[in-house]
């Protein structure tokens, strides 16, 4: 039903499926059973309160939008500069950001458990408990909220706009393909860097975190770290960059999505890109409990 | 007296063939139906101006010729291939033959003139050569006058340069038809003179076969052939300029006032 009530938006002129089906040979029996899906979706539409069948329809939309992506990731002219350039927009430009917030992650992190594990006497634990929260969990899912918040928004925007000001359309109508030179880019580099950042962030929260420890104390540096990776493994490490590439997938997506689907007019720019953080942050939060699920029962345990 | 069957609009007896033939074509968006009973051709060479007042349908009905919105009924044939049959590959090659200068002429805002020019060199017709690129790209901004402009942002151009442009990327995949969205809207009248003399001069030099939506009377009576007037969704009158200017329907020659 999804698939059925998308609105069909993008290149492909719009057939029913009644036209496909007479080009086979004896197709009465198919058009019947055309026919009778058609009254029986009409019938189910009808029984739907209109907000559902908004959501729904959106949804469809988000699915042949899936395709259409999947179609054109493989489709000769894979655009190299575009990709490198949005590698350097999405990674390079994001640095400072996701630095500064890594390192002050480690380093609160740090100041915040001191005091608590000093009380049961667990200090030395102190750099171990950080390591493990930050490279399982935090360090994946901050990031990804914060790249959420300047990477899916400013995507969403820059394609609203181009939608709006019919650069989009100008695309389509000279015969060049958008997805493959606007979607297809953006959402591979999205890919490719959000991993790279939380790995950065990660290392620099650790860094963050030996910062504070030598405020109230003096520690090492190599007794510092020694203890850090001591109770890390891969198992640890793999599952957190994995989740952290779908988190890439749902921020350069949902960014795309929403800024190419946007609709008429300057005020929808600015709806594309906020709609763009709150569904891309939310898809995250749903990720990264999936995620949750699947390594406590395929790796931890 | 007011003609109501646009019917009458696609027989007129012509030595040319018809390049673009709409036949009963309709479209509605929700309830509020934009076009009816829509039927015209438009022959090689000509120079069709459609007038209407705002939201009678004349952009939609292009739209529809490029494949960026589908009819609901109807038949909207190019070079006699039926749009809404064609495969995506199929839409894409008449894409290549049907250039659209759309009224913001929708330049690629974050590169430059050069590449706004080259982009669809390489993504549509693949070209690698440099140098080729480079000649083609300068060929045609000197057609259209702007070759100065060739390493300007967007930004950095008056509205009647980013029109000259807009034809210009248009023009360089040499196209077979040229549909003219508003091409005039927002420019001083003596942009607006310059920018449909040189419509002319490309349609010329390119022997195109051109659409042009259009409220501008001044464009009109520059560029045009024959022109159709469109209300409500059905064509209304047809003719020349002279024609519709002294024809007895107030609607039509409310536009010429």
């Amino acid at each position: 039903m999804v698939f059925a009530i998308s609105k069909r938006r993008f290149n492909q002129p719009i057939r029913s499926s009644a036209c496909h089906i007479r080009q086979y040979p004896n197709c009465d029996f198919l058009l019947q059973i055309s026919g009778f899906s058609h009254s029986l979706f009409h019938y189910m539409n009808n029984l739907l309160p209109e907000s559902w069948r908004t959501q729904l329809a959106s949804a469809g939309d988000q699915v042949v939008f899936l395709g259409t992506f999947s179609r054109n990731i493989l489709r000769p002219g894979f655009e190299w500069n575009e990709f490198l350039r949005q590698c350097y927009t999405v990674g390079y430009k994001s640095f400072t950001l996701v630095g500064i917030t890594g390192f002050i992650l480690g380093f609160v992190l740090t100041l915040q458990s001191e005091p608590t594990m000093k009380a049961f006497g667990a200090e030395s634990f102190v750099p171990s408990m950080v390591s493990i929260s930050v490279i399982r969990e935090i360090g994946p899912v901050i990031i990804a909220l914060i790249c959420a918040g300047k990477i899916a928004s400013s995507i969403g925007a820059e394609l609203g706009s181009m939608k709006v000001s019919e650069q989009i359309d100008a695309m389509e109508v000279s015969g060049a393909n958008p997805i493959q030179y606007l979607v297809v880019t953006r959402v591979l580099a999205c890919i490719v860097m959000i991993p790279l950042l939380t790995l950065m962030a990660d290392a620099l929260a650790l860094f963050g975190g030996f910062a504070a420890s030598n405020i109230s104390n003096k520690m090492t540096f190599t007794l510092y770290f020694s203890k850090a990776f001591s109770v890390l493994s891969f198992t640890d490490l793999i599952p957190a960059v994995v989740k952290t590439v779908f988190f890439g997938f749902a921020i350069g997506f949902v960014g795309c999505y929403k800024g190419y689907n946007s609709d008429r007019g300057t005020e929808s720019v600015g709806v594309a890109a906020n709609s763009a953080v709150v569904a891309a942050s939310l898809w995250i939060i749903v990720l990264d409990a999936i995620a949750v699920q699947l390594t406590s029962v395929f790796a931890y345990n | 007296m007011r003609q109501s069957n646009s019917e009458q609009f696609s027989q007129q007896a012509t030595p040319n063939e018809a390049v673009i033939t709409l036949r009963n074509l309709k479209k509605s968006f929700g309830i509020k139906e934009v076009l009816s009973d829509l039927c015209m051709d438009l022959y090689k060479g000509e120079n069709l101006v459609v007038l209407g007042k705002s939201g009678s349908g004349k952009s939609v009905s292009i739209k529809c010729m490029v494949g960026l919105l589908t009819q609901d009924a109807g038949s909207l044939r190019i070079f006699e291939q039926e749009v809404k049959d064609l495969s995506e590959q199929g839409l894409r090659e008449l894409r290549i033959k049907t250039g659209f200068l759309f009224q913001s002429a929708a330049l690629y805002d974050s590169m430059t003139v050069e590449q706004n020019l080259e982009f669809p060199l390489t993504r549509v017709l693949k070209l690698n050569n440099k140098a080729d690129i480079r000649q083609r790209t300068e060929e045609v901004l000197d057609s259209v006058g702007l070759l100065d402009a060739i390493d300007k942002m967007p930004s950095d151009l008056s509205g009647g340069m980013r029109k000259r442009v807009g034809l210009a990327r248009t023009l360089i995949l040499k196209p077979e038809i040229m549909l003219y969205d508003e091409p005039t809207t927002g420019l001083d009248p003596i942009t607006s003179r310059e920018i449909s003399e040189l419509m002319l001069q490309m349609q010329k030099k390119y022997q195109t076969s051109s659409i042009i939506i259009t409220h501008d009377m001044a464009c009109a009576k520059i560029t045009s052939d024959r022109i159709l007037v469109l209300d409500k969704g059905v064509f209304v009158a047809e003719g020349t300029y002279e024609q519709l200017e002294n024809g007895p329907d107030e609607l039509v020659r409310s536009f010429f006032k």
